[in-house]
């Protein structure tokens, strides 16, 4: 016969705990009295003890959950009565109570929170399914399903937009976000004196360093990829040149203290350039922090308003897309953008001889109404120099 | 009549993290066996950063990396208390009270409570009114954190405790995101009063205020080393 282990109430007023660690797991022998699992509200961390000795049966809250006191978080049977809970494909113990569901044509198609499968049974649609067509702007009820009994399938989803995609003739009106685009780029060629200048530059440095640096930023689910290297050289240089960071406000020129730096993001749906607010106080830690954060909340609509204003410059990297480099146009009401174009291993001339080194194109387009080639050309050598010196204790 | 319990305090001095933390594990399995009372750690630690139970990621709270960490001579740690990171250096007083809640003081709402009351009521005595905010732990002038509390029970003996800034070198704490909470300060008595403020008074005000609080007689030792 089973136990039932509860949340415990660990104060008059708490009505609920976070499950912090589990010390056990399904199929793990416990003693009484033996501490079970961790849980914490409050600032306060409880280890619980195990109500009797058994074996877990079933683990039913997850680390992470956060429960209602006296909800039951896990049995513990006398028998070998081990049930398959939610576990990952190395048979580890799933860390969120989600499940994967496969297809029936076996594929898997992502994860369902729990409560969507009930959902799931009553519409037929799956919400993979549901969300891939919201994406693509197809009506999944005017897609053939070939999985088990007519069931519209992930596959079916994206065969149903290429589809869409190949007809000849095809019109579609422009969404918001598209026509905004549309604007602010005619706008911004209407209102800037746009002149673009070409750095090369030699990325032998920042290539040592990321190499020897990325494992330990990756170790903490960050990235460090070449954009945080020009990011952090890019705001130390527009401290050395106000001008570059400085903005239009009619006719005035407004200058910033602070480097709010913008970060172009490429959407599915478009492009969006949120902003790191006082970017010359972080660390290249908080840079890649930031940068990565922005980047997701930018590709599931997560930003806020507040972080989509307010910039001062803006880089651009189209390098990943293979681009060698790029003559963007000024992000108004800014008066220069940087773009950054491929990393690649190129012939240099050093002492006469020719060499591989990792190089890449770096464009400023900068408004000539304000600012002027031999000052732009400033900013850019000391972009190039930092980068080619980068410091390693920066990192 | 009620007999009023028995706080014994025990002042480390200047010790390392890891060795108070020995000392506190081996005090709470006594506890827990009442082979002793209840008791009073107060500690000062040389540059440290302990990384608590609850951050996911938990490296993510650190705004640098382990390693710059080290050459600036500040250790880390990790610990199995609640709260999120934090910071603890010279000029700081840190309290670990370990303590039986049972049979009728089983809740932790009203022990956390009762150690914030515990330093809102020692630091009034120095002059400076703090406050709590809804929400979040700790003690608080305006919007900034005046002391840090992080607790663990087992089996409802208590562990772990508070971190109060009196003279703390506060850019240490811009080498962390404090208990995973952006855009809050910190601050300390000496910032605070804008004058030197003795830790050794704080320590006698804060051991009175103690025991007048959780309602125990005192019994002081000296530094045990």
């Amino acid at each position: 016969m089973a136990t039932n282990v509860l949340m415990p109430q660990l104060g008059e007023s708490i009505v609920e705990g976070t499950i912090v660690r589990w010390n056990k797991k399904v199929g793990d022998r416990v003693l009484q009295e033996e501490p079970l699992f961790e849980v914490s509200t409050d600032k306060v961390d409880a280890e619980i003890p195990s109500p009797v000795a058994g074996i877990i049966t079933k683990i039913l809250a997850a680390e992470g959950d956060t429960v209602l006191v006296d909800t039951i978080v896990a049995l513990i049977g006398e028998h070998e009565e081990v049930e398959a809970s939610g576990s990952n494909d190395d048979g580890s113990p799933s860390s969120q109570m989600e499940e994967r569901l496969l297809d029936s044509d076996g594929v898997d198609s992502g994860f369902v929170q729990p409560g969507e499968r009930n959902q799931l049974v009553n519409q037929g649609f799956s919400p993979v399914v549901r969300r891939l067509a919201a994406e693509h702007q197809i009506d999944p009820n005017t897609i053939s399903g070939t999985g088990t009994g007519g069931r519209v399938t992930r596959a079916d989803v994206l065969r149903a937009a290429r589809e869409m995609e190949s007809v000849p003739g095809r019109v579609e009106p422009m969404t918001a976000m598209r026509s905004r685009i549309a604007e602010r780029m005619v706008e911004s060629r209407r209102t800037s004196a746009h002149v673009h200048t070409v750095f090369d530059v030699d990325f032998s440095r920042v290539s040592e360093l990321r190499a020897s640096h990325r494992s330990t930023y990756e170790e903490v689910g960050d990235k460090l990829s070449y954009l945080v290297f020009v990011a952090k050289v890019v705001v130390d240089a527009l401290q050395e040149v106000p001008i570059v960071n400085a903005s239009m406000d009619g006719s005035n020129i407004v200058y910033s203290a602070d480097v709010n730096l913008g970060i172009a993001v490429a959407l599915d749906w478009g492009l969006i350039a949120p902003v790191i607010r006082n970017a010359h106080t972080k660390t290249m830690v908080e840079l890649s922090r930031s940068i990565g954060d922005l980047s997701n909340r930018a590709r599931s609509k997560q930003l806020l308003p507040e972080e989509v204003v307010g910039g001062t410059f803006t880089v651009t990297n189209p390098g990943v897309f293979g681009s060698i480099f790029g003559m963007p146009i000024i992000n108004q009401p800014q008066l220069a953008i940087l773009c950054m174009g491929a990393v690649e291993a190129r012939p240099a001339v050093v002492n006469g001889e020719i060499v591989a080194q990792p190089r890449s194109y770096l464009t400023l387009a900068f408004d000539h109404r304000i600012i002027d080639g031999a000052v732009a050309d400033r900013f850019m050598s000391s972009v190039k120099e930092h980068l080619e010196n980068f410091e390693e204790s920066l990192l | 009549m009620a007999r009023q319990s028995v706080l014994e305090v025990r002042k480390l001095g200047m010790m390392p993290y890891a060795e108070a933390l020995q000392i506190q594990q081996t005090l709470v399995r006594q506890r827990r066996d009442n082979e002793v009372s209840d008791v009073l750690l107060l500690v000062e630690h040389p540059h440290v950063v302990t990384l608590g139970v609850n951050a996911r990621h938990r490296l993510s709270n650190l705004l640098v990396t382990p390693s710059q960490l080290s050459a600036m001579g500040v250790e880390l740690h990790d610990v199995t208390r609640g709260g999120d990171v934090t910071y603890h250096g010279p000029g700081q007083l840190v309290g670990y009270p370990i303590l039986d809640l049972r049979p009728d003081r089983c809740d932790v709402h009203r022990y956390v409570r009762d150690l914030e009351t515990v330093i809102m009521r020692t630091v009034l005595m120095f002059g400076v009114r703090s406050s709590r905010i809804p929400g979040l732990t700790g003690v608080w002038v305006g919007d900034d954190k005046l002391a840090a509390i992080g607790v663990r029970l087992s089996r409802w003996v208590t562990s772990h405790g508070f971190a109060l800034n009196i003279s703390t070198d506060l850019k240490y704490f811009d080498l962390i995101r404090p208990c995973g909470i952006d855009r809050k300060g910190v601050t300390s008595l000496s910032r605070i009063t804008g004058s030197r403020v003795l830790y050794e008074s704080v320590e006698s005000v804060l051991i009175k205020e103690f025991g007048s609080v959780f309602d125990c007689v005192v019994n002081s030792q000296g530094a045990v080393l």
